[in-house]
Parts: C-alpha cells; sequence; structure tokens
C-alpha cells in the first residue's frame, strides 16, 4: 500500500493540535481565575482563597506543563509537515507566531515560574503581580494565534505573487474579517470551559460532604459567571456564523446540510448527510428556520453545496455532525447555568442533590464543545489551507510516507501516556482538594508548593 | 537596508539559538547529570535547581525555530523536512522530560519512570539537537525551493558526532550550573564531573575543527588560507586559553568561574561555526540574502524584536535574581 504523506500528515496535525488546545483552553480560564482567587485573597485576607488558590494552581501547573510540551511540537508542524505552506504563507502568518513568542510566551513562561515557586521569594503584591501576567500572556497567546488561523480561513491585505503571499497591509492582516468573532467566540469558549471544571470538581465535593464552604464559594462564582457568559456565547455563534455566511458559505451550507441553493430554507435537527448521492437521508427540520438564522429573514436566500464543485466542498458529514455537537453542548450549559443560579437565588442549590449530580456530570463539556467547534472550522474550510488561494494538497512537505507514520504512531504513543498519567495527577490532586490552613492561619508551605497531590487531604475546619 | 536585514536577522537568529544553547544548554546537562547523582535527595536538588526556570528557558528554542520562519521561510521549510527524523526524536524527548517536572513530584509508585523519563528525554534531546547542528554545518539537498534529499540523509558520521559532542557540552554546563547552585556533597561531586567533561568537550571541538575543513575545500579555504589564518587564530587560542582557566578554576574550587568559562568555550565554537559557513546559512549554496523573507516582513518583526527582547531580557534576568543562591534540599523554591 502506498503511504500518502497528505492524508498521514492531515490526520497528525488534527491530532496534535487537538490534543493541545485541550490543555490551552482549560489553562487560558484557569488563569484569569487564578487572577481572581489571588486578588480576593489580597483583599480579604481570608486564608479560604489563598487556599482555593493554591489548589487550582497545582492543577494550573500540570495542565501548563501540558500545554507548553504540546505547544512546541505544534510550533515545529509547520515546517515539517506543511513546508510548502510555510514557504508559500511565511511573510504574513510567520510574524503572527513571531509576536506570539515575543509577547506570550515569553511572558507566561517567565512569570509561571514566579507564579509555582515564588510565593515565600517576592511580596504578596508581586506575586498578584505574576499570576496577572500568566493570564495576560495566555490572552496573547490567544490573539496572535487566532489572528494567524483566521488569516488563514479570511485572507485579507497580500499581495500573491509567484505562489508566494506578499504582505501589503499589516492591520489588514491581523484584523482580517474573521479574527474578532473567532477571537470573542474563542476566549468565551475557554472561559467557559473553565468555569465547567469549576463547577463540576466544587459540585463533587459538595455531593461528597467535604471543603464546603470552599465548595460553595466556587459553585457559586462559577454558575453566576456561566449564567452570563454561556448565553453570550450563543450569541457571538450566531455572529461568528454570520460571518462565516459571508466569507466562507461554502462551508455554512455543509454545517446546515444544505444541498440546493434555496428561499426559506429549513434547519436540520438531524440528518445524515450523504456526499456520494448528494442528499440527506432522515432528515428532521423546522421549516424556515435556517434562513431566519443565517439572514435573519424567513425568505432568505441560502446557497446549497451543489453549487460548488465537488472537489471544493469540505466534507460534509463530519462538519454537519460536530457543528450540532457543538451548539447541543452551548445549550446544555445555559440550561445548567440557569437552572444553577435560580436554586441559588431561592437559596436551595446545596440541598439539590440531583443539580449537584448533573454539575460533575458536565465537567466535560466544554472541552467537547471545543473540539466540535475547532472541528467544525477546520475540516469546513477543507480543501484550502489558505481559503480559496491555496489547497491542502500543495501545502504538503514533499517528506516520504513512511515517516509521517512514524512520526504520527510516536505521538499517538506518547500523547497517549502523558495523557493517562496527566489525567491520573490532576484526579489525585482534585481529591487532595484545597489544602487546610495551619491553626494560627499561616498558610502551609509544602516540601515544594506544588506537591500536593501527595498530600493527606484533610478537609478543612469550619 | 533591505540589503541589511537579513543580515541583522541573521544576528538575531544567532542570538535566540545561543541563548537557548546557553539556557536549556545547562537545564538538559541537569538532566543528563541525573541518573548518576548518588541519592535521591541530590536529584530532587537537582531538579529544583532548574525547575522554576525551564520552561522559559525553551523559549528560546520557539524563537529560534519561529525566527527561522519568519526571516529565513526558506531554511525553515526545507531544513525541516530533510530533518524530520531527527526533530521529531527532539520534540518527543522534550515532551517526556518537560511533564516530568511536574509528574516526577505528583508520582509515589511511577516515580522511577519519570525519573528516567527527565533523563532520557534530556539525553535524547540533546542527541538530536547536535545531529541537528551536525547537518546545518554539512548542508542539506535543495532543488528549487524544496528539500529533495531522502528520509535517512541525516544519519551520517559526522552528524552522529556532533550529537554526542552536544551532550558531552550540556553535560558540562550541567555540572559547572550545579557547582553554581549547590553546596556540600552534590557540589563535591559536580566538581569531579568538571575534568573529565572537559577533556572531551576540547576533544570534541578539536575533532569537529579537523573533521569540517576536510568534509569542505570551502571551509579549508576559509581557515588555512593567508591572510585569513592570521585574523582567525584569535578562536583557537582564546578556545585553549579558555580551556586551561576552567582546568584551572576547578583546582581553585572557584563557584562561578567554571560555568561562565563553559559558556566561553560554547559561544567560541558558535563563532567558528559562523566562520565556516558564512555567508551561507543553510549550505551548500542557500545564503542569508536568498532565504531572506520580504523586507516588509523583516521589518515588522525586527520592530517587535527590538521593543519586546530589552524586556523579555529584563524579566529574565529577574525570575533568575529570584530564585539566586544555593538550592538546599527539603527548601525547595
Ligand atoms: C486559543 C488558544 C490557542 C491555540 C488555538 C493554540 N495555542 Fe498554543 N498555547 C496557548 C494557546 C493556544 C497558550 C494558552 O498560550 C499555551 C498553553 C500553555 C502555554 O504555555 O501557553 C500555549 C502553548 C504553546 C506553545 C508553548 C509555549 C511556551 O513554551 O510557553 C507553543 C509553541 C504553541 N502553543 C504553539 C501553538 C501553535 C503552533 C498552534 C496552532 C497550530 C497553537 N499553539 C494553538
Ligand atoms: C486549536 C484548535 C485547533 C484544532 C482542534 C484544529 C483542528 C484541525 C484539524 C482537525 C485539521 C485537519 C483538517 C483536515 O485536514 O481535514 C486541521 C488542519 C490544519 N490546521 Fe487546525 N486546528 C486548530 C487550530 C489551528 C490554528 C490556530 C492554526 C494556525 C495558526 C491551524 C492550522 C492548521 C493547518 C495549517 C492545518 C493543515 C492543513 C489543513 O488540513 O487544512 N489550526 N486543524
Ligand atoms: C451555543 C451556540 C453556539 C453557536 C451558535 C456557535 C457557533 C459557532 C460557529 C458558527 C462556528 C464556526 C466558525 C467558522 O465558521 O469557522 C463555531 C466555532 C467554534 N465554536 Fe462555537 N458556537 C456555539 C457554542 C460554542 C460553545 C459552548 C463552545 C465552547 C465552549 C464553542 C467553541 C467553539 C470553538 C472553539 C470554535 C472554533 C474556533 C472558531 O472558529 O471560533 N462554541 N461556533
Amino acid at each position: 500500500m502506498e503511504l500518502d504523506p497528505l492524508l498521514l500528515s492531515r490526520i497528525q496535525f488534527g491530532f496534535v493540535v487537538s490534543f493541545h488546545i485541550l490543555f490551552p483552553a482549560f489553562t487560558i480560564g484557569l488563569a484569569s481565575f487564578i487572577v481572581v482567587l489571588e486578588a480576593l485573597w489580597l483583599w480579604r485576607r481570608d486564608g479560604l482563597f489563598l487556599r482555593l488558590s493554591e489548589f487550582w494552581t497545582r492543577l494550573f501547573a500540570v495542565s501548563f506543563g501540558m500545554g507548553v510540551v504540546s505547544g512546541i511540537v505544534m510550533s515545529y508542524q509547520f515546517g515539517t509537515n506543511w513546508s510548502r505552506f510555510s514557504h508559500a504563507t511565511a511573510n504574513v502568518i510567520a510574524p503572527l507566531l513571531g509576536y506570539e513568542v515575543l509577547t506570550a510566551f515569553f511572558l507566561e513562561a517567565t512569570f509561571l515560574g514566579v507564579l509555582l515557586f515564588g510565593r515565600n521569594r517576592v511580596p504578596p503584591g508581586f506575586h498578584f503581580f505574576s499570576a496577572l501576567m500568566v493570564a495576560v500572556g495566555t490572552l496573547f497567546s490567544a490573539f496572535w494565534i487566532l489572528s494567524a488561523n483566521s488569516w488563514m480561513q479570511t485572507p485579507s491585505g497580500y499581495a500573491l505573487r509567484d505562489g508566494i503571499f506578499h504582505p501589503a497591509d499589516w492591520l489588514s492582516i491581523i484584523f482580517n474579517p474573521s479574527f474578532p468573532y473567532r477571537l470573542a467566540h474563542m476566549v468565551a469558549a475557554a472561559y467557559l470551559t473553565t468555569a465547567f471544571v469549576v463547577i463540576g470538581v466544587s459540585a463533587w465535593f459538595l455531593r461528597h460532604d467535604r471543603f464546603r464552604r470552599s465548595s460553595l464559594v466556587t459553585l457559586r462564582l462559577g454558575l453566576v459567571f456561566a449564567a452570563v457568559v454561556a448565553p453570550l456565547q450563543l450569541f457571538l455563534g450566531d455572529l461568528h456564523g454570520l460571518n462565516t455566511f459571508e466569507h466562507q458559505p461554502a462551508k455554512i451550507a455543509a454545517m446546515e446540510g444544505h444541498w440546493e441553493d434555496q428561499q426559506g430554507a429549513p434547519l436540520l435537527l438531524f440528518a445524515i448527510p450523504d456526499a456520494s448521492r448528494e442528499t440527506n437521508h432522515l432528515a428532521v427540520a423546522i421549516p424556515l428556520l435556517g434562513s431566519l438564522i443565517l439572514t435573519h429573514d424567513a425568505h432568505g436566500e441560502v446557497p446549497g453545496l451543489k453549487r460548488y464543485s465537488p472537489e471544493d466542498r469540505p466534507p460534509v458529514l463530519v462538519v454537519f455532525w460536530t457543528f450540532r455537537v457543538m451548539v447541543a453542548m452551548g445549550l446544555w450549559m445555559i440550561f445548567v447555568a440557569w437552572r444553577g443560579s435560580w436554586l441559588l437565588w431561592r437559596r436551595r442549590l446545596e440541598s439539590s442533590r440531583g443539580f449537584l449530580r448533573l454539575c460533575s456530570f458536565s465537567l466535560p463539556v466544554g472541552f467537547v464543545a471545543l473540539l466540535a467547534g475547532w472541528i467544525t472550522t477546520e475540516i469546513g474550510r477543507q480543501p484550502w489551507t489558505v481559503y480559496g488561494l491555496l489547497r491542502t494538497r500543495d501545502s504538503v512537505s514533499p517528506v516520504e510516507g513512511s515517516s509521517v507514520l512514524i512520526s504520527l504512531l510516536a505521538f499517538l504513543l506518547a500523547y497517549a501516556v502523558i495523557f493517562g498519567f496527566g489525567t491520573y495527577y490532576l484526579g489525585k490532586i482534585v481529591r487532595g482538594g484545597p489544602s487546610p490552613a495551619m491553626p494560627d492561619g499561616e498558610v502551609h508551605t509544602p516540601l515544594r508548593p506544588l506537591s500536593g497531590a501527595g498530600r493527606a487531604s484533610g478537609d478543612e475546619k469550619e | 537596508m533591505d540589503e541589511w536585514l537579513p543580515l541583522i536577522w541573521y544576528g538575531v537568529i544567532g542570538f535566540a539559538v545561543f541563548m537557548y544553547v546557553l539556557l536549556d544548554g545547562f537545564d538538559l546537562g541537569v538532566g543528563i547529570l541525573f541518573p548518576f547523582a548518588s541519592s535521591r535527595a541530590h536529584r530532587d536538588v537537582m531538579m529544583n535547581s532548574v525547575a522554576p526556570v525551564w520552561d522559559g528557558n525553551e523559549t528560546w528554542l520557539i524563537l529560534g525555530g519561529g525566527g527561522l520562519f519568519v526571516a529565513f521561510p526558506l531554511v525553515y521549510a526545507t531544513a525541516l523536512p530533510a530533518l524530520y527524523l531527527p526533530l521529531l526524536l527532539m520534540l518527543i524527548a522534550l515532551v517526556f522530560r518537560g511533564v516530568a517536572f511536574e509528574f516526577r513530584f505528583r508520582a509515589d509508585r511511577s516515580r522511577r519512570f519519570w525519573s528516567t523519563g527527565f533523563f532520557a528525554g534530556s539525553l535524547f534531546a540533546s542527541f538530536a539537537q547536535g545531529i541537528i547542528l551536525g547537518n546545518f554545518v554539512r548542508g542539506i539537498r535543495v532543488e528549487g525551493v524544496s528539500f529533495a534529499g531522502g528520509a535517512l540523509d541525516w544519519l551520517n558520521p559526522f552528524s552522529l558526532f556532533t550529537g554526542v559532542a552536544v551532550v558531552i557540552g550540556y553535560a558540562l554546563l550541567g555540572a559547572t550550573w550545579l557547582i553554581l547552585k549547590t553546596e556540600g556533597d552534590l557540589q563535591a561531586w559536580s566538581y569531579r564531573l568538571v575534568r573529565p567533561l572537559t577533556v572531551g568537550m576540547i576533544g570534541a571541538i578539536v575533532l569537529v575543527s579537523l573533521w569540517t575543513p576536510m568534509m569542505s575545500a570551502a571551509i579549508a579555504a576559509r581557515w588555512f588560507s593567508w591572510p585569513n589564518m592570521l585574523w582567525l587564530s584569535p578562536v583557537p587560542l582564546i578556545t585553549a586559553v579558555l580551556s586551561l582557566w576552567l582546568w584551572r578554576a576547578e583546582t581553585r574550587r572557584a563557584e562561578r568561574a567554571p560555568f561562565l568559562l563553559t559558556l566561553g568555550l560554547f559561544l567560541l565554537s558558535f563563532i567558528g561555526l559562523a566562520i565556516s559557513l558564512w555567508p551561507n546559512i543553510l549550505p551548500p549554496d542557500i545564503t542569508v540574502w536568498r532565504a531572506a523573507s520580504a523586507p516588509s516582513t523583516q521589518l515588522f518583526m525586527l520592530v517587535g524584536v527590538l521593543f519586546l527582547m530589552p524586556l523579555i531580557l529584563g524579566y529574565t534576568a529577574f525570575s533568575y535574581y529570584v530564585f539566586r543562591g544555593k538550592v538546599r534540599h527539603g527548601e525547595g523554591y
């Protein structure tokens, strides 16, 4: 069998980037959450916030480590596997990644050291500042990498000469048409993902009657935050979709499962799109709603996939379904957050065991939505790496299929190992819970501030 | 201006790569020496001595790769596919070694596994970097703008040798770093490592200096023609002086000098290689000008570098200042 470096590179890239994004998504939100906890500690001087901050920082350290190592892999993928893409787009895209390194990675990495190990070496105010710099760094990072990705989706501000992209206008390269939407949607996604981890862990403690006081604080924070941001995300997602409708109509047609150009298009709730027969099986639809959402007019015109020649269409089945998974998770989040806020308002939160169980069950919804969203976006823009200009098959490196097979297997194996151990250690840290304060209210500094996982999980005294 | 930009960028990337070797070199070196320490307490101290800074150190590697992508995309797009498998080795090794910092401290039953991961990751990452370096010196087969060689071109005696050389050099950096950061038995142990590793490193430098002119007539002409020989003679001479000085510093039990002198040796080796290859950035014939990206791209990024680099160096120095002094067991940062 001939090993196809293109197919293998696509599988590999999709796999390593999906693995990577799990950690940034969590750490972007968590870094900001830690800033809030540190600020509360400085302000209120209540040891509870310090314990919480240290607890979440322990989880942060492990996730961040996995984010860093999988990120270093990413930054070399462009050259190793997509060298023709890199050569063609470097003039435009590379500085965006370069600015990410200079503004974000150094900031995060350096202040991370102080955040994790410096509590007793710097004044409290400076420790807070370090937490803030780490959080700012994660947001800068999101800014630049999403700018780069958005440029590939909706290129602008360039001149194309002899197959090489040249910069013409830096501002319009950075702030390309889909960037503001993607950035807002992604940052909200990261915050929601973290919020649901916080909600899930806190509810789990409450159900097991541990760390009641601190868990109630974080559960409330998480639910109220999500009650605002989850609906906001729906709104941002809608805006994002409208932007895509304008710039990448073929992607929208695939997400919606539309084959024909139509006025007053329905919204498909369920279907099995069939690319070879160019039709949907078992469709369940709400009439007119599709047009209403996309054009804000029940009889608006929406293009279908058949308008594009088959080699210009994205794989419709995947995109159709991952999009629905994301939206379902989004609606689920709104439901949980609102229900929780209602119970909170009626002062029944603690006693609603069923709801607490639902909360801990919802812990991974953010990750699921996030991956589903990215897969929609990235597979939806196929067959292009630079939309409409450079095809994926013209982007791949001249490497041998066997090399890519080796690397793919190596990454699968390595990531399986570190993911397995990583989640095990994260679980261990969670079970240890927010560490107890010493009797005199002093902070208990363990051998190493992070060695919390191994410590006895004494419950806090109320 | 357009003529100069690639030269400035050559300097910037040289600086980033040197910073990487300087900073990550010692923490990889600590990893290489890790299993040979006499007790678990020593190993904990060794790891703690680099734990707060390794992530920042590794960022220079991203800057090195990213810098090539920005300023010399032709190199990025030809050397990376050519070095596909050694890069894979380096990346996987860095993954294991990077997570080992956190994982090892959390583990109880799996501690040995992560100690091994830290060691093997450090060792193979260093070895792979040496192989990559060797291939940059030997050159890569390029046709037009694409790599045109085979998947195993990187596998040659010279590059395997530079792989070993880098492992020895990093180990020396690690040992001298430990002299700086530790005391007592562990420090005494580190002192004992300095001489054999210095001998190894000097041996490697000499061998590479003989091997490269034999490999390439251009390099031979660069060094052994008149009057170049005169202008370039300080490079080997200073190297010799620094080696002797390093030997003496060990006898005197100096604490800082060994580390600084080892850095000096690295710097000179670096300069030596740059002299051999100039004006190529990727032999045999990709020059800095040919590989350069669009002037507007180089300029746009250079502005960022000029403003942000002093800031980065500032807070990096500050974080080393925060974690200054000796690391003791049980204290942990
Ligand atoms: C929206 C967020 C986001 C997205 C889409 C990506 N990353 Fe990322 N990345 C981050 C957000 C982030 C982060 C939050 O900034 C991380 C997580 C842990 C960390 O150190 O920074 C990070 C780490 C990280 C690192 C290590 C930085 C360090 O040593 O501190 C590299 C080299 C990359 N990423 C590169 C990439 C590449 C090449 C990507 C795309 C193909 C990518 N990331 C997608
Ligand atoms: C972090 C979340 C991301 C996820 C989960 C993701 C997912 C994917 C997937 C599944 C593919 C394979 C698509 C296919 O070949 O069918 C892909 C391809 C690709 N993505 Fe992403 N992606 C993410 C972010 C990014 C970013 C931020 C960039 C660029 C800055 C990027 C650049 C690329 C490139 C160059 C390819 C290969 C070419 C292609 O197949 O189009 N991705 N991604
Ligand atoms: C609730 C309703 C939601 C709607 C209507 C919505 C809409 C969209 C749309 C239209 C896209 C594709 C953008 C493109 O064309 O490239 C997208 C992508 C994405 N979505 Fe959502 N979304 C929703 C909820 C969520 C939630 C809850 C999360 C995660 C917590 C999420 C995370 C993402 C991510 C990470 C992407 C890929 C990156 C991007 O293109 O922004 N979405 N979303």
